[in-house]
Parts: structure tokens; sequence; C-alpha cells
């Protein structure tokens, strides 16, 4: 199965078919006589025809070219790959849930309706909110919502000066890029070397063309920001607004809540703590939370539960308007719906709580082997500063391939950039001592390999279905889709 | 205990002798006292399986929809979905993986995008598309910001018939950036030349174009609207239903610059409006301008066939505040269902799903007008999807429909008061001939 | 009789009369590595000093270019949207644009090769 190289294309035989739909119980008009001749295509658009044994083989051929949580540990830093519990999947595949119309009556949609506003009360309490919208569809998107709120709330306020957002250097891509969305300016602060915010930067960086500060804790390095309360003072009295980036409340839940640390707006990634899966890059969920002051800008609709029952309301004259076609990724928080009653109150204060031993303990373990980034207790994840110079050299890049052979997903490279050579791992709680320990000897293998046998590793990773790729190739020329051959 | 948290209170006390630490509560002593959350959640305890199962077929059962019979469209339409798709997407290789960074590992997911791209460019006749996006209308505004980019104009100007919630979806993300947001009124439902030389001008910088338009109706101007727009030097983005193009011509016969829209149509489910996914495909000289994962063909260091994201300094966690797009990940689970469902159909099975839907639903927009007393909304050719009215508010209509088990359609009075009575009725192929009978019965029965 | 300057950002030019050719350095291409793709101006674009004027791209990174000096662009090096890599193997004779200049006086604000040496060398 690893020499499977087929496209579906070329399988593609005319008088094969995988699928039919009945028959037609209606009689068959010509299109012409209904539509114009110029609104017709001339020919049919070229998609294979396969049978279903064809089309079953080739996805399982690709699937099993593939790494999945369920194949492996994959410890990538400040994505949060926990495993996917069954039962999200098995409940949101329920026909009552599926087999539901966007644009039916609220009073025939009163079980999801009820979902939501349920949803949004437990989203709320985990963060310390006051209100959820459901909308967003991943968390970029959340995020892009989060600072469109930001800036329609001073706005209304009169106070359109406010078109700066700060953002600590360590800070994911997507912040300066959803900012620019939300038509703010990016300024950037530099952190103190262990990642937290240097107060007296920040002090000098606000004003009253700030509209707020974008934030995750604890920050990028695993580290939380202990003067988050000074921070939170000090944007607050300088007139802005205070955004969580939920990409790290893996550490928290149960244990502490950004709505108490003094945060105005919140977005959480559902598919990072939450357990919904990644889906190889979507779709997610990215709720975003606010508190009192900021509740007449969120997206319409939102949830209202009267006597009569749910119902959906468009009722907000301050809203930012939608952000999506409907009620974002239904399908997708009706499973962290699922995974919030599975753990209940006790169970996610002790996946938090499981997630920072199991970080800490990887750390400590490496230690000696690896630079860390800071020596200090981390919540979730840890930084490591490249691998122990003393011992060996090798860059990052070829310690992240050589782990591919050695059957565990790399880490997080090269981020956060304010560290050199960064590997950022997050184990999460759903793995095991045995497989953490797994993990511990072949990273502490890789050191060894790159003593004695660097070009073992520089030439990594060896086993896997293709070998390393040309990237520059693919950038320089792109073949972005498939043509058959002239 | 809980099944996702694997380690035992024992491997606790021997990790935590192991770094030398004697209780977890160590590691959170970093967080001020008075930040500490002092009491439980106010959640309720664990649940098992079993219970989570009770509690969710309630919870299902409140709702109303799975039994019955659906003509409600306007973008989301309820077809028939293979077997299959839920099977290569329960592969868990696919869905617990994470987006494809480590390319070595996950050919699978990036050999599904490179055929995706490939379905959806043959399908669009256009020549580039990306991985896919969130949904149709922030597909729309996406389309929207790279008219802007690449033309350097503020203006965007569309027709008043496309999807309501487009339209708001665009106000939205259009207003945050200072854009300028044009509507242009429609004639008897269609989007004409006459209309849009009024509004278009030096500072356009792109036109949308809705086929079918939100009315069901087929836009007829098309060719003339295409030519007046690049005559302003602005860009015209098309977006359509991608079940339509198995018959209908394609935005890029028409020549636009870039074709959007709502995948749920390609073997998604209803779910309640998500997860879906937004399709965007392009001409050549705009592929830098996507926003977006793409997927690209190269070879791996043996010489053999293999995929990579590509292009990547278009994107966020390269170009920051510069990038095309803030959107990181993309609906890639639902594109492989889209991938899966086109593969599944093939050339002749995405026609016949087209033509059957579209003669269906003449059958009974021909049969109503024969039998009842509503008449059409707009006298006009139409696809799968038409608007009808009469002297009886549509809601009562709907209730009379619902007494039936069907679910009627849209009440289009949310276009505007002209519509007051007005239902938009979606016809698929799934729909069945003796499903129609009854839904004219109904409408025969009213007084 | 050209005359060269360099800037702190890692661009060269070459003055010749009213005409002012400007290119990147071979620093510049060799931090960048394996230059993939070259975004240019059109031809009659006027630029301030400091605009960033195009964009060259490595497969991981992507730098902006800036104008070292005003001018309207009168000529750009077509040969590099296909080949960017010509800027890799000779970064000093394969030039980006051509302009012409509106303000000579902006010369004198720039660097000589051996004061962009020295520069370099800090780095």
């Amino acid at each position: 199965m690893k020499k499977y190289d087929s496209l579906i294309f070329e399988l593609s035989n005319p008088d094969r078919r995988a699928f039919e739909i009945p028959k037609n119980d209606v009689e068959e008009v010509s299109l012409e006589s209904f539509l114009p001749k110029e609104s017709l295509r001339k020919e049919a658009p070229e998609l294979p025809q396969v049978s279903q044994v064809d089309l079953m083989r080739h996805y399982t051929n690709l699937s099993n070219k593939n790494y999945g949580l369920d194949t492996g540990f994959y410890p990538l830093g400040s994505c949060t790959m926990k495993y996917n519990p069954k039962i999200n999947e098995d409940m949101a595949r329920l026909p009552s849930f599926t087999e539901t119309h966007p644009m039916q009556d609220d009073a025939l949609v009163q079980g999801n309706l009820e979902l939501m506003d349920n949803l949004d009360q437990m989203l709320c309490e985990i963060t310390g909110m006051d209100k959820m919208t459901l909308q967003p569809i991943a968390g970029s998107h959340g995020e892009m919502l989060g600072l469109m709120l930001m800036k329609a709330y001073h706005q209304d306020k009169g106070d359109t000066k406010r078109t700066k957002i700060i953002v600590p250097d360590s800070s994911h891509g997507t912040n300066p890029a959803s900012a620019a969305m939300a038509g703010l300016d990016v300024v950037t602060i530099e952190s103190k070397e262990n990642g937290e915010i240097d107060l007296g930067e920040l002090k000098d960086a606000l004003g009253d063309d700030v509209a707020g500060l974008m934030l995750t804790n604890p920050n990028t390095l695993g580290l939380f920001e202990k003067q988050i309360q000074d921070i939170a003072k000090a944007v607050h009295e300088a007139g802005g607004l205070l955004y969580y980036d939920g990409a790290n409340t893996n550490a928290i839940m149960g244990i502490t809540r950004p709505g108490d640390m003094g945060f105005d707006i919140v977005h959480l990634n559902l598919h990072k703590t939450f357990t919904t899966p990644h889906g190889g890059g979507g779709p997610g969920s990215g709720p975003v939370g606010v508190k009192e002051r900021l509740v007449p800008y969120l997206p319409v609709p939102f949830v209202e539960k009267k006597e009569a029952g749910y119902k959906l309301s468009y009722d907000s004259p301050k809203s930012v308007g939608k952000i999506s076609n409907y009620y974002g990724n239904f399908g997708i928080y009706l499973r962290a719906y699922v995974y919030i009653l599975s753990m209940g109150y006790n169970g996610l204060k002790r996946a938090s709580e499981v997630a920072v031993l199991n970080a800490n303990y990887l750390m400590y373990s490496l230690k000696d082997h690896y630079k860390l980034a800071v020596d200090r207790p981390c919540k979730h994840e840890f930084v490591l500063a490249g691998i122990n110079t003393d011992i060996a050299e090798m860059p990052t890049v070829n310690i992240a391939k050589r782990l591919l052979d050695y059957g565990h997903h790399p880490p997080t490279v090269y981020f956060p950039l304010i560290v050199n050579e960064a590997l950022m791992v997050e184990p999460t709680e759903t793995e095991s001592k045995e497989m953490l320990d797994d993990f511990i000897q072949a990273m502490k293998d890789i050191v060894e390999e790159s003593k004695n046998d660097p070009e073992l590793v520089k030439t990594a990773p060896h086993t896997t279905p293709v070998r390393k790729l040309d990237e520059v190739g693919a950038a320089r020329n792109p073949i972005v889709r498939w043509k058959p051959e002239e | 205990m809980f099944p996702y948290i694997a380690n035992t209170p024992q491997d606790e006390k021997d990790m935590l002798k192991a770094i030398g630490f004697n209780s977890i509560e160590e590691f959170f002593d970093d967080i001020p006292k008075e930040l500490r959350l002092n009491r439980d959640l106010n959640l309720k305890p664990a649940m098992t399986e079993a219970e989570i199962k009770t509690h969710m077929a309630e919870l299902g059962n409140k709702n109303q929809g799975k039994d019955l019979v659906n003509f409600i469209g306007g973008g989301v339409y309820d077809r028939h979905i293979p077997s299959v798709i839920n099977h290569v997407i329960s592969r868990s290789e696919f869905y617990t993986a994470y987006t494809p960074y480590q390319p070595e590992i996950s050919q699978g997911s990036l050999q599904v995008i490179f055929e995706y791209q490939t379905l959806i460019t043959n399908l669009t006749g256009m020549d580039v598309s990306n991985a896919s996006l969130y949904d149709g209308a922030s597909a729309v505004a996406e389309a929207a910001f790279m008219a802007v980019d690449k033309t350097r104009n503020k203006e965007i100007i569309v027709p008043d018939n496309i999807h309501p919630n487009t339209l708001r979806v665009l106000k939205t993300y259009l207003r945050f950036k200072d854009l300028d947001l044009v509507i242009v009124p429609t004639k008897e439902g269609t989007f004409t030349k006459a209309a849009l030389e009024e509004k278009i001008s030096k500072n356009t910088a792109g036109v949308l174009v809705q086929n079918p338009n939100f009315y069901g109706l087929v836009e007829d101007e098309i060719e003339e609207i295409v030519e007046l727009t690049h005559k302003n030097k602005a860009l015209l983005i098309m977006s359509v239903d991608p079940i339509t193009l198995g018959v209908l011509k394609s935005p890029g016969d028409y020549g636009a610059d870039i074709a959007v829209g709502d995948g749920q149509s390609l073997g998604n489910g209803l779910n309640f409006g998500g997860p879906y996914f937004g399709f965007m495909a392009a001409t050549n000289k705009l592929i830098r301008k996507m926003p977006g994962r793409i997927a690209g063909q190269t070879v791996d260091k043996d010489g053999k066939r293999g995929f990579v994201l590509t292009l990547q300094t278009r994107e966020q966690h390269i170009r920051r505040e510069k990038a095309t797009s803030n959107i990181c990940t993309n609906q890639a689970l639902n594109a492989l269902m889209a991938s899966v469902y086109m593969v599944a159909l093939g050339k002749k099975g995405i026609a016949e799903v087209a033509t059957q839907s579209a003669q269906k639903a003449h059958y009974l927009y021909n049969q109503i007008l024969e039998k009842t007393n509503f008449k059409p909304v707009y006298d006009k050719p139409f696809f799968m999807e038409f608007g009808i009215t009469s002297d009886i508010p549509a809601a009562k209509v709907k209730e009379a429909l619902l007494k039936e088990g069907i679910l009627g359609g849209i009440e289009l009075r949310i276009c505007g008061d002209d519509f007051k009575n007005g239902l938009l009725v979606a016809v698929t192929e799934k729909r069945t001939k003796k499903e129609m009978d009854q839904f004219v019965q109904v409408l025969e029965g009213l007084k | 009789m050209s005359e060269l300057y360099f800037t702190k950002k890692h661009e060269w030019v070459k003055v010749e009369g009213e005409h002012a050719t400007i290119g990147i350095s071979d620093y510049a291409q060799e931090q960048l590595g394996d230059i993939v793709f070259i975004e240019l101006p059109d031809v009659d674009e006027d630029f301030e000093r400091g605009d960033d004027f195009g964009v060259v791209e490595s497969v991981k990174a992507a730098s902006d270019i800036y104008m070292p000096i005003s001018g309207k662009v009168v000529e750009i090096n077509e040969e590099l949207e296909d080949s960017p890599d010509l800027v890799n193997e000779d970064a000093m004779t394969n030039w980006m644009v051509k302009v012409e200049i509106t303000n000579k006086e902006e010369l004198a604000d720039l660097l000589s090769e051996d004061q962009y040496k020295d520069f370099i060398e800090e780095e």
C-alpha cells in the first residue's frame, strides 16, 4: 500500500459508476424547453467515473499515507491535539440534528436552539464571560470577530481614533492578519525573554489611539502571565480593551478564568480544548465570548429563551451583523457540547491538571538533552531552544524530521519566533506515561544520533511514504491541478 | 475515572517523583491567589456514554426535520448523499489529522486537496482553486478583498437578488475595512447590464453575480455584465450553486475572474447551517492573491511524485498583517466530502442530478400553476427553485404543508415587504412525484 | 560613468544621468535563500522614497523591496517573472526596476559600497 501512487483521475473509465440516483419519476422534458440555450454548457464537467470499489480503495490507500491522532502521539505546541472521543462523532451524526435545515422555523428546531443556549452558558461559565456567540467557524474567524467587536465598541462610543491593536512579538501570525481583516493596525511590542509582557513597553505603547491588547495566558512559552492584573489595569485605564486568544485554554479549565483576569473578549478553539476533530485542517469552531458592555455588538442572530420556547433573534441594532451564513458550525460545536457533558466540572479541571503534569514531566525529562527556553514550571506546553549544543549540533528541522522515523509527529518548530531553534511541545492530558516515556526516549536517541551519526539525522525521514519533498520547485512552477497528458 | 485521561493516580505519583515535584498544585503556584477559581465550575458532573445518548436523543427529539419532506433551499439543499462519503470521512487518519504541515506523513490529506482543487476547477471552468474556505458567504467576502487588492479600488457592486445572508456577511466584512458596498436594484428579479451601467465607474473593484440568483432565476445578461465589468477594469466575481454547473455554463465559460460558492450541495448534509465549506477558484493571474491553503505537486528526494502546501507566502503565518487573509485552516473534511461526492457521481452523475432537479422543479411549478390559485413571483426562466405567491400569507401556507409532513420553503418577506406572501420553493432530485403531488394537493385545498 | 549606492534595507542603486537601476544585494539574496517569486510594479507607477514597490519571496519568507529614492518606474525586468532564480545566480546584474529620479538630492543619504560592506559586517 505504501506503493499506491494513483490519482483518482488516472483510474477513470467512462463506463463505470460508483453511485446512482433513482430514475426520474416525472416527465423528462428537455432543459432547452425551459432554459435559454445560451445558459447551458456544451459538455458536462470532467469528473472521473470510477466503480465504488475503486473509490473506497483509493481513499483508504490515501488515508494510509496520513498520520492522525488515532495513529499516534501528536505533541504539536499550541494546537492541543488531544484524543477525539467517538461518542462525539456518533452524536453529531444523529439524524434528528443533521437533518434540520437552517431556514426551518424556530418552533421546529427547539432542540438545536436549546443546545446552543446550553453551550453558550457552559462556555461562559468556563471562561468567566457574560455571553457567547457560536457563529465563528474557526479560531481565526473568532479572532477577526473579536477585533471587530472591539472596534465597533469604540466607534459606538464616538472614539474613532482607536485604530491600533497591540500584540506581543511572541504572538501567532493570525493575530496581525486578523487585525488587518478588522481594519486595525498592529503595533508589536517586545516581550521579556520568558515571553512575558514588558509592562514598561506596554505602557509606552498605550494611548488614546489604542483599541486594545491581544494576549494568550498562559503565554506562547507556556508560562502564566503573573502580572495580568496590572496589565489589565493599564489597558483599561488607557481606554482600551483586553482580548484573550483562547489557544491555551487547556491549561486553565476550572483553575482560573480569563473573565476574572480582566479580559473583555475571549475566543475559544473548540477543535483544540474541546476535542472536536481537526479534520486535516477544518472544520473548526471559534466561539467568542464577551463581557456585558460588548454584548450589544455581537453578531445576529442570537438565541433567546422566551416563555413559548427558544427563538433566534435578529433584533440588535448595534450588532456588527453576520460573519457567516447561518449559526456557525453547528455539527462541530455539538461535539464540544457532548465533550463537556462527558467530562463534567470535575473532568475538565482534571484534564487541565493532567495536561500540565504531562507537559512538566516531558520538559524536565528532556532538560539535559535539550535547552529549555525558560527553566520554570510550565503550564500545558513548553518550548525547547533546540538541542543541547554541549552534546551535539543539529538544526531543529532535522530533529523534527527524524522523529517521523520514530513514529511520532514532531512538535511545532521555529515558533515562537522569539526563541531560536524552537521546539514547542504540548502533550495534552490524553497521553499516557508510557507514550510520554517513548517520546522522551526518541528525543534522547536523536541527540545520541546527532553526535554519533549526524548524516542519519540530516537525511531523515527514511521510513515515510515519501521522503523530503522539493518545496522550491513546487513554488517556482506551481502545479495545482491535474491535467491529462497531451 | 475519565476515559479520555490515561494517567492513573499511581502514574501521577511516579511522574511527579521523577521530576522532583510533590504535587500538581505546585505547577499552578504562579497564578495569583485572587485569580484562582476557588469553587467548582457550575457544570454538571461527568456523564457516561449511555447517559449522554439519552440526553442527546431527548434534545434531538425536540427538533422536527428528519421525517419531514424538505422543499426548503436558499443555498442549502436536501439531496441524495452516497453512503461512501460517511465511510471515507470516518477514517480517523483523515478526521483526526492536523493541517498537513509535515508533508512526509500527510500525503493523504495533501493529495485529497490536490484532487479537490482539480475537481473544483473542472466544475467551475477556472484555472486554479484553493483548498476551500469557511462557507459560501465568507468566500464572497474574500473574493471582494481579492478584487480590491488587485485593482486597488475600494468599491464592490452587488445586485439586490443575492442571498440575504451573503449580503449581510459582505456588509460586515467590507465595513470594517472601510470599503464601499454599492447595491444595484434588479429588474423583475434579474441583474441587467443597464442597471450595472448606472453604478459602475473607475472606482469599482469588483462586481458580483449570483447564478442562479436567490429567487432561483437563471441570470440572462451575464455575458454583457462581464464585458462591462472588464471594460471598467474591475473583476467579475460569480457565485454559483455547484450542482447547477452539471448543466449550466460555468463561470469560466462566462469569463469570470473569480468563482465562489457554498459547497453544501456537494454531498454535505443539512446540519442546521454547518459545517459546510466555501469554494473559490480563479484565473491563473490571480493565484497569488488567493486566500487559504493551496496544495501543489512536486517530487521527493527519490524523484517520486508527492504533494506539498505551496505558495505559502500569501498566508498569515508568514505574511502576518500583509497576508491575503487571516484564514488558517479551511474546511478540509467538508471539502473531502465534496470530493468523494463528485467522484461518486462522476461526469454523468452530476449532469443527471442537475437535470433531474430542474425537471422535477418544473413539474411542481407547472402543477401549481395549473391546479391552484398560486402565481409565480417572477415569470422568468429558473433552475430548481422558484417563488410562488397568493392572497394567503406564506406562514399559513407553510403551516398547512407542515400538517402533511412537508417543509414548504422560505418566506420571501425576508427579502423585503414587496414579497409579502411569497414562498421560495426548492426541488431537488430527492423529491418524488408523490411528494410533489401532495404539495400541490395541500395548496389546492387552501382557501 | 555610473555611481553605485546601497541602502540599509539591502537594495542597490546604480545611477546613470537622470535614471537609476535598482536591485537587491548579494547579501540579501543569500539571506533569502532560493527565490521562488518576484513581484514588480507596473511601468509608469510613481513612488516616494521608502515606499515598498515589490516583493521577493522564498518558500518560507516574503520580503518587501523598498524604493531607495523617489522616482517613476520606466522599465521592469520582465525576465524575473519566469526566472526569479536569476537573482540567486547574480544579484548585482539581475536588476528589478529602472526609474526616472525625481529628486537627486536624496542620493546623498544612501550608503557607498564600502559603507554598506561595513554595515553588513555589523549585522
